[in-house]
């Protein structure tokens, strides 16, 4: 990209890409923004797939004994509609917020590592494709989202194979994308921003990122498992020769319980942005926020047996993972009351985002306390395997996750685009959204406590009258979300192409990300910031006086435009500011990556090692090739070029 | 200019990461090791631990072990700038993973003969898997040592650049500590057949 130094060539296969604009400019990006804003876009078209696997299910399930779809087709759907929300909607779209934002917040350019931040893009679109690709071969996965061994080695085909293997690739790249936001967390703060004066979401994507660095390996080892089981005949979980049929139970949930906190902490750390902002007032209790936050990343790794109350994990276990459930409420618990607290008292603002917090904080509060029923054992032992359950987790993983991530959304779209969401649209968008929530995953409650399985193909006619009632409201209730999506998407798409502009700072907001134009400059900060408090842009913005009245400070508070002479490449001393130029390579290696995944499904050792040496190559290419043209030494760091 | 005084922490970036990535590593050869736990006596009637031969693998983890002491030389000898010496252990470090990445193969060719294959039983196939994904890293280390290797001959790594050494340095030390755990947890511990 800009470079105003002449460029040396580098050895390599590729010429160095330089386009700024078009198609080509965003393939080889290295830039956060870009990424965050390409995370986001592929997380809405995954989401839509999602949507349409979910309106397969409600229509098998809004007619008692029905057969629109096949059992096959239904098992897959269900399978697809888990994996694809959790893996391909509501983790990427946590990870699109920490690219582009996270940065921002601790005033850096860039992440630590650009191109390694592309490659974990690409490797996370390319294992979505890769899962979905298995319907080329009629294989889509069909065991559920959790996997379950040993009944799961025994479905015939391809189908677990995909799923083993796509699911790999995805967990490689946020195993990736962890490793560079941890780096970039702990080792690029501006000045004087020490961890405890980090804004809360920066504090949730480093809780996140560490429990993704450390729950990502155990699923990685238990997908491994499978696939040898499925592909090469190993005997991990096969009973018959005296494998373990809970192994895969223990591994699955000792990663998938953290996983549940890795998708609620960004919303989480979202929602502790927008309310102080539209209340006025300090978030409430930010230590106590900040080590509830940390407190749920370590109970979070001793509750996974909770998901296993009726499997073979004996008394002992039941009552020590029920206790360690219970205790994981509190720090929940605390975080709640922080939100309510940061409200009380002060000037609410109810603009879309405010709304989809309060909504975050009251739908999550819901979910969390369907939750603390599943850790009182006799209780689960009835619930477990009905829709209760899918209530719960509906309420906790769409009330609370992805309630907080749209709230960011809209409170983060002037900032990318410069541009405000029409605020009409959104009240339309957040009313009818929690209408349609509500409608849809409210009556499982009920449905559940009747009796009615989860993962079942064919609702059962025998359940009765009301069952049937309370799933055609469900049914109804994702009609009403439907609409509620394209609501949203008309918004999204009108506020791009004309609407309002928002200034740098629309919601008079209290961290550093707001202290600079919207949307963000490509170097982001024109000179690094030196961090004096907590809520650093607003101690800037605001004085208060002698007697308690808070007063704006006249000039001096938000960074000056350009003034027409500046290329926006230099700093205000007129030193040149590096930036990672573009790159193909972390393209090439994701590419080979997939090629290998194809490899191993259809156990070919010949396109694995295609794909094995595409990768290598890949990387040595990567490794031969400059941060950035013209530097000589690889070694220069994004941030470091101002100084 | 040095960008690691520029870091928060004073750790240069790519050190830090490396550090990082390798706390996730521990957690994958502990699941790892976790399950050949599980699954030592789960044998199905076929070979068992009986299979192993101690004194032939004590030599080639013997000189996997030697080959972190070449790492450090290798290290110290680009800190100090001759990379003469440095491309002389780096190699030597190499080597002595190819000999053990090449004793680990003669071992599972072997067991083979002997009747111990993958799909054989849980116990053959976690300590096939388990040893084998060990090997791969080995051998994603030789190929990085040997990378390392062929551009501080062509110049492409000068040197003043020693942090990549000890960065691979890291990994390589990472590797050797792990066989360490499984050495002792698969072939030194007896296990009584239950």
């Amino acid at each position: 990209m800009a470079s105003t130094t002449a460029p040396t060539k580098s050895p390599s296969v590729f010429t160095r890409p330089t386009a700024k604009t078009g198609l080509w400019s965003w393939m080889t990006t290295t830039d956060h923004k870009r990424i965050g804003i390409m995370y986001f876009w592929t997380v809405l078209v995954f989401f839509a797939l999602g949507g349409v696997t979910a309106w397969i299910i409600r229509t098998q399930l809004s007619m008692a004994e029905s057969s629109v779809v096949t059992e096959e087709v239904y098992n897959q759907a269900f399978t697809l509609h888990g994996l694809t929300m959790v893996f391909l909607v509501v983790m990427p779209l946590g990870a699109a917020f920490f690219n582009y934002l996270m940065p921002l917040q601790i005033g850096a350019r860039d992440v630590a590592f650009p191109r390694l931040n592309a490659f974990s893009y690409w490797v996370f679109l390319f294992g979505g494709l890769f899962l979905y690709s298995s319907a080329l071969w009629g294989a889509v996965p069909n065991g559920g989202w959790f996997g379950y061994a040993p009944l799961s080695t025994q479905i015939p085909g391809y189908n677990m194979a995909f799923y083993a293997m796509g699911l790999q690739i995805v967990g490689i790249s946020s195993l990736a994308a962890a490793v560079n936001f941890i780096t970039t967390i702990l080792n690029m703060r501006a000045p004087g921003m020490t961890l405890m004066r980090m804004p809360v979401f920066t504090w949730m994507t480093l809780i996140t990122n560490f429990l993704l660095l450390f729950a990502l390996p155990i699923i990685a080892v238990a997908l491994f498992m499978l696939q040898f089981d499925v592909s090469f005949g190993t005997q991990f979980f096969q009973p018959a020769t005296g494998g373990d049929p809970i192994l895969w139970q223990h591994l699955f949930w000792l990663f998938g319980h953290p996983e549940v906190y890795i998708m609620i902490l960004p919303a989480m750390g979202l929602v502790s942005e927008v309310m102080p902002t539209f209340s006025r007032k300090p978030l409430f209790g930010y230590s106590a926020m900040v080590f509830a936050g940390v407190a749920i990343g370590f109970i979070g790794f001793g509750v996974w047996a909770h998901h296993m109350f009726t499997s073979a994990v004996g008394p002992v276990a039941r009552s020590a993972f029920g206790l360690t459930t219970m205790f994981i409420a509190v720090p929940t618990g605390i975080k709640i009351f922080n939100w309510v607290f940061t409200m009380w008292g002060g000037k609410i603002r109810f603009t879309t985002a405010m709304l989809f917090s309060v909504g975050f904080v009251s739908m999550f509060t819901i979910g969390g306390l369907s939750g603390v029923t599943h850790a009182i054992v006799p209780h689960d032992a009835q619930q477990t395997d009905t829709y209760w359950v899918v209530a719960h987790f509906h309420y906790v993983l769409f009330g609370g996750a992805l309630f907080g991530l749209i709230s960011g959304i809209y409170y983060y779209f002037p900032k990318v685009t410069g541009k405000l969401l029409n605020e009409k649209l959104g009240k339309w968008h957040f009313w009818t959204w929690l209408i349609g929530f509500n409608l849809t995953f409210g009556p499982m409650h009920m449905s559940g406590l009747l009796g009615q399985p989860r993962r079942t193909a064919v609702l059962p006619g025998e359940l009765g009258g009301d069952v049937l009632l309370y799933n055609q409201l469900s049914t109804i209730g994702l009609l009403v979300l439907t609409f509620s999506a394209l609501i949203f998407l008309v918004n999204l798409i009108r506020s791009i192409r004309n609407g309002e502009a928002s200034g740098d700072d629309p919601w008079d907001a209290r961290t550093l990300e707001w202290s600079i134009p919207s949307p963000t400059p490509y170097v982001n900060f024109k000179d690094i910031p030196v961090v004096t408090a907590r809520d650093d842009f607003w101690e800037k913005k605001y004085a208060e006086s002698e007697d308690g009245e808070v007063r704006r400070i006249p000039v001096g508070a938000s960074e000056d435009h350009d003034d027409g002479h500046d290329d926006g490449m230099h700093d205000s001393h007129g030193n040149h500011i590096h930036m990672p130029d573009s790159s193909w390579w972390p393209l090439v290696t994701p590419l080979g990556m997939c090629v290998l995944g194809y490899g191993v499904v259809f156990v070919s050792p010949v396109t694995i090692a295609v794909g094995a040496l595409v990768m290598m190559v890949g990387m040595f290419g990567w490794i031969l090739e400059p941060l950035a043209e013209g530097d000589d030494d690889v070694d220069v760091d994004a941030t470091a070029g101002a100084h | 200019m040095t960008a690691v005084e520029q870091t928060s922490l004073g750790l240069d970036n790519r050190k830090l990461a490396m550090w990082v990535f390798l706390g996730s590593e521990f957690m994958f050869f502990g699941a790892f090791i976790t399950a050949y736990l599980l699954f030592v006596n789960s044998t199905a009637g076929g070979p068992g631990v009986e299979l192993f031969d101690i004194v032939y693998t004590s030599i080639s983890s013997f000189v996997l072990l030697m080959s972190s002491l070449t790492m450090v030389l290798a290290h110290n000898a680009h800190v100090h700038g001759d990379m003469r010496r440095m491309q002389l252990w780096i190699l030597a470090t190499a080597l002595q993973g190819l000999v053990f990445v090449g004793g680990q193969a003669y071992e599972f060719i072997k067991f083979y003969r002997e009747g111990l294959t993958l799909a054989d039983s849980p116990f053959a196939s976690s300590f096939f898997v388990l040893t084998g994904f060990h090997g791969l890293h080995v051998t994603v280390g030789i190929i990085m040592l040997l990378g390392l290797w062929a551009y501080a001959r062509i110049g492409k790594v000068r040197p003043d650049q020693h942090t990549k050494t000890e960065i691979i340095g890291l990994y390589w030390h990472f590797v050797d500590i792990v066989w360490v755990l499984i050495f002792v947890v698969v072939y030194l511990i007896p296990y009584e057949s239950v």
